[in-house]
């Protein structure tokens, strides 16, 4: 039997509601998904809310940059970095953030969950 | 192949490491059996374990590592037997492992001499977290100390009795001198009276003879007749090889412990070795971690079919104890008789230096530091490396007094093969190579090469190597921000200005590169700020803020926030400290009175934020910046107004200055304080700048520090009127603003300033550069732009809503927040 993956883009919020080079928390359920609008780049990412380091709600509130050329955010508590791409670890800790596509049509902001 | 390696500690691990990386494709089953309850930890740190460190902290690796690398660790397991015919380990709780080789990684115990009464409570040795545990849950019972053994752990347990607050404490040694394997009499006499200067009492050529007291220790009697009253003891009187399990199974073990092994560290059985402190190699044990690490290299190398000896280890260390330098290199001893010794001691200093030369004058064989040892690396290297010396070999303890000088030289002329880091056997090659393929920083070096991660006293040399090398490159090494800006802070700071930019993202398209970094934005930021000091919410340059600047409040564990309004000198009217209670009752806030005489309310929620500084608005008060690297408090006593001694009104003089320079963004927070006469009841001369009033008007000190390393403020000038008062600080201000590096609070600038205090006052008083008029005109701008941010935002509907958790759902709180009870008040839940 073919099982086919359940996904859903939905709906976060307007694209000019996310501050520039910044990151805003979205909720989705009961989940927390930091959602970021990388101006200087043109690019949208999403990652999930929480730091793995100290289990806190805080990516979203973090500052978004650049090393060498891949995307990362640093939690606003330790400043552990993590690629915005992949959600890996780039201060050398081994564990990562998730991560979700997003999508812009008509100013407003998508992300896909499954 | 089946390995079990018999030993959990610092070798055991290293060797377990070393093992995996050679054999990656060999397949290798590799079980592990520890005695204690915990995976190997860093045992040469062991003593920081009481200066805050958790065992996590000087964990080597977690279970985790050992598990995804496919070894059985047994903990709390030791091995109770080997039987070489089968070739299998029995542990105690049982378990039986069969064995292709068996490394026994035993380690050593403390050696307990039989003195009688040493059973008695309060009696402890200092060699296992556990040990350290009891030491500090006993501590708060004694009063009066004492350590029995004034070698390298015993005085280190010595600093570890002072920290717990036993001030009152004896250390003995039965030689005649302290530290008698490392160093000579006269650096020895020299470490003592640095020693008991901090407290300590020193009693060498002391025999202990008896432990008396009842159940626990409460005197010790000595060979000398002589005695002391003490009520708690830590003996260490050096290491004992655990040999034991070698001897029961019928392996060569030596007269005096430790069991012996060949060059491959193979005991008489080939299919056993053994490694660290419990190998005999050529009747010597080896108590120190590097040749333990480079033992387990040899045996790793073995097994996955290398070819490597040991063929001994230079003993050489470098310590700090109790704060005070200490090594030995080389020969530290030879006498005179072999050897040429230059001596230099500087009894006013605290400082010994001994060099042991060749008789031709050509080598170097040896030598003691005390009190300071910068040179060490240099020195060793120059000795294990026979580097011919210079005309003059006693350049190389004092340093080349007029003329070129020999400067970092010193590295470059070493050989491509001399090992800088001992610990893991890295080369200055290896370390060269790494700089060459790209490891431009010395953290990246520490990856690649493991170098420096270690004891990480070979840290300073490899930075010096990585500039060399990058220098030899053609590269121009400087110290730069961070990978988008190549400026200083202060090139920067003059750049921004010259072209009026305004915003983050105009700096970094007009002098940087990239999309900037948590490093660089807080950075650039700060600069803005001092600048043109416009609001930081400003559309754009909202985000390049520090978390804390963003939502205008300081992030609390848990991820709620605390809000300190600005209560200037710290003079609060009774209605204004009911406008507190009332909002933080209001609100279920957590209330603490801060060291800055302000009161500081915790746990507030993100979307709270704005209606909360709406009521505290409408009472009067405004933003005291505590989430900003800013002026933070002006701290003040009562002054004349009140107090019997009082000479000037400190109250409202701390006020005025609060109310001048608030909101003022630096490079690091600042902090003041006014105390009204030399009682000092501000404690103005811990803060970056105080004022204490004298009869005549105020003296003003600069660069004082609390926090992790207290300075004192230096008295920059004295008997100042208040308006002269005033314009100093602003030229000191903005000096300091100016020209300090990220995150270097005044004190560090000052350290780090050629010239020091005397090149400061001439800058503020005599005006040396020219800049006094300019700076106090920006100055005087910033203080008259200054406005409160929280106004602004509680005035703008725009402003508020970015202040709330979720974008989608702007009323719902975070509801992961959780707080727990304490104190009739609440606290942030635990974190993991």
């Amino acid at each position: 039997m073919e099982v086919k993956e359940k996904v859903i883009w939905f709906y976060a919020c307007k694209a000019e509601d996310v501050p520039a080079n910044g990151g805003v928390c979205v909720k989705y359920g009961d989940q927390q998904i930091a959602l970021f609008n990388f101006t200087r780049r043109g690019e949208w990412y999403a990652t999930q809310n929480m730091c793995p380091h100290r289990q806190q709600m805080a990516i979203s509130r973090g500052m978004i940059g650049s090393e060498g050329d891949e995307p990362k955010v640093a939690c606003p508590f330790h400043k552990k970095t993590f690629s915005l791409k992949s959600g890996s670890c780039t201060s050398g800790e081994e564990y990562s953030l998730k991560t979700y596509p997003v999508k812009i049509e008509n100013g407003k902001v998508y992300i896909k969950v499954n | 192949m089946k390995i079990v390696v018999v030993g959990n500690g610092m070798v055991g691990y290293k060797f377990c490491e070393k093992l995996l990386a050679k054999s990656s494709t060999k397949k290798i089953e590799l079980v592990v059996f520890g005695e204690e309850i915990r995976p190997a930890y860093d045992r040469v740190h062991l003593s920081e374990f009481f200066a805050g460190k958790s065992a996590e902290d000087l964990s080597m690796a977690g279970v985790n590592w050992y598990t995804e690398n496919g070894i059985k660790l047994h903990l709390s397991d030791p091995v109770q037997k080997i039987d070489r015919s089968n070739k299998t380990v029995t542990s105690f709780k049982g378990i039986t492992e069969s064995y292709d080789y068996l490394i026994l990684a035993t380690g050593s115990a403390a050696f307990v001499p039989s003195i009688p009464g040493v059973e008695k409570d309060g009696v402890f040795v200092y060699r296992t977290i556990e040990d350290l545990e009891m030491i500090r849950d006993y501590a708060p019972k004694a009063k009066k100390g004492a350590v029995i053994g004034g070698g390298l752990l015993g005085l280190e347990a010595a600093k570890a009795m002072i920290d717990l607050g036993i001030n009152d404490t004896h250390v003995i040694e039965f030689a005649s001198r302290l530290m008698p394997r490392q160093i000579d009499d006269a650096g020895s006499a020299l470490l003592k009276s640095k020693l008991e200067s901090l407290g300590l009492t020193i009693l060498t050529n002391t025999n202990t003879t008896k432990i008396e007291g009842e159940k626990a220790i409460s005197k010790m009697l000595f060979a000398n007749g002589s005695s002391i009253d003490v009520d708690m003891l830590v003996i260490s009187a050096g290491i004992k090889p655990r040999d034991e399990l070698a001897k029961n199974c019928g392996l060569e073990t030596g007269p005096r412990g430790g069991i012996t092994v060949n060059e491959k560290l193979q005991t008489t059985d080939p299919f056993i070795f053994a490694i660290g402190e419990c190998a005999l190699y050529q009747g010597m044990i080896y108590g120190l971690v590097a040749p333990g690490y480079e033992m387990a290299e040899v045996v790793a190398t073995y097994l996955c079919s290398g070819e490597k000896e040991f063929t001994g280890f230079d003993m050489s260390t470098k310590l700090k104890l109790i704060g005070i330098d200490v090594a030995s290199f080389g020969d530290p001893f030879i006498s005179a008789a072999d050897a040429r010794h230059i001596v230099y001691e500087d009894a006013n200093k605290g400082i010994y230096k001994r060099i042991n030369i060749s008789k031709d004058g050509k080598e170097l064989l040896g030598g003691i530091l005390v009190g300071d040892a910068e040179q060490y690396n240099m020195l060793l290297q120059t000795c294990k490396n026979k580097i011919v010396l210079p005309p003059n070999p006693e350049d190389l303890i004092l340093g080349s007094r007029g003329g070129e000088s020999a400067g970092g030289a010193g590295v470059l002329s070493l050989p491509d093969d001399a090992h800088v880091c001992s610990c893991e056997s890295v080369s200055k090659k290896n370390i060269c190579d790494a700089v060459i393929d790209g490891a431009e920083t010395v953290d990246k070096i520490k990856a690649c090469t493991k170098a420096g991660t270690g004891c990480g006293g070979c840290v300073p040399m490899v930075k010096d190597l990585m500039v060399h090398t990058m220098k030899a490159q053609g590269k121009y090494v400087r110290n730069v921000i961070c990978e988008h800006f190549d400026f200083s802070r202060q090139e920067l700071y003059n750049l921004t200005k010259i072209n009026q930019l305004k915003t983050y993202d105009d700096v970094l398209t007009t002098h940087g590169k990239g999309d900037g970094c948590e490093v660089c934005k807080p950075l650039v930021s700060s600069i803005l700020a001092s600048l043109w000091n416009e609001l930081i919410l400003k559309k754009g340059n909202d985000t390049a803020q520090d978390s804390n600047d963003r939502f205008l409040a300081n992030l609390q564990k848990g991820g709620t926030y605390s809000i300190v309004p600005r209560i200037p000198g710290g003079e609060i009217t009774p209605d204004k400290l009911i406008v507190i209670g009332e909002v933080a009752k209001q609100y279920n806030l957590y209330t603490k009175i801060t060291g800055g005489q302000r009161i500081d309310l915790f746990g507030a929620h993100v979307g709270d934020l704005p209606a909360i500084w709406k009521l505290l608005i409408d009472a009067g008060f405004e933003s005291g910046h505590a989430y900003g690297k800013a002026l933070r408090t002006v701290k003040s006593c009562v002054g004349s107004t009140w107090c019997r001694y009082g000479l000037h009104d400190s109250v409202s003089y701390a006020i005025r200055i609060e109310e001048r320079y608030r909101g003022l963004r630096a490079p690091h927070k600042i902090k003041s304080a006014v105390s009204g006469c030399i009682r000092e009841c501000a404690e103005a001369q811990s803060k970056d700048f105080g004022i204490i009033a004298t009869e005549k008007g105020w003296n003003l000190y600069v660069c004082g520090n609390g926090g992790s390393k207290p300075q004192h403020a230096l008295l920059l000038a004295t008997d100042l009127d208040s308006e002269t008062c005033i314009k100093y600080i602003d030229r000191f201000l903005m000096f300091y603003i100016k020209t300090a590096e990220p995150l270097n609070r005044t004190a560090t600038w000052l350290n780090k300033m050629e010239g020091g205090i005397d090149y400061l006052k001439n800058v503020v008083i005599n005006d040396s550069l020219g800049m006094a008029e300019e700076w106090e005109k920006e100055m005087q701008s910033l203080v008259d732009n200054y406005k409160c941010e929280w106004r602004e935002v509680v005035e703008n509907p725009d402003f508020q809503k970015r202040f709330g958790h979720f974008i989608n759902a702007p009323e719902e709180k975070d509801p992961t927040v959780k707080f727990e009870t304490m104190r009739d008040q609440k606290r942030a839940a635990e974190w993991k």
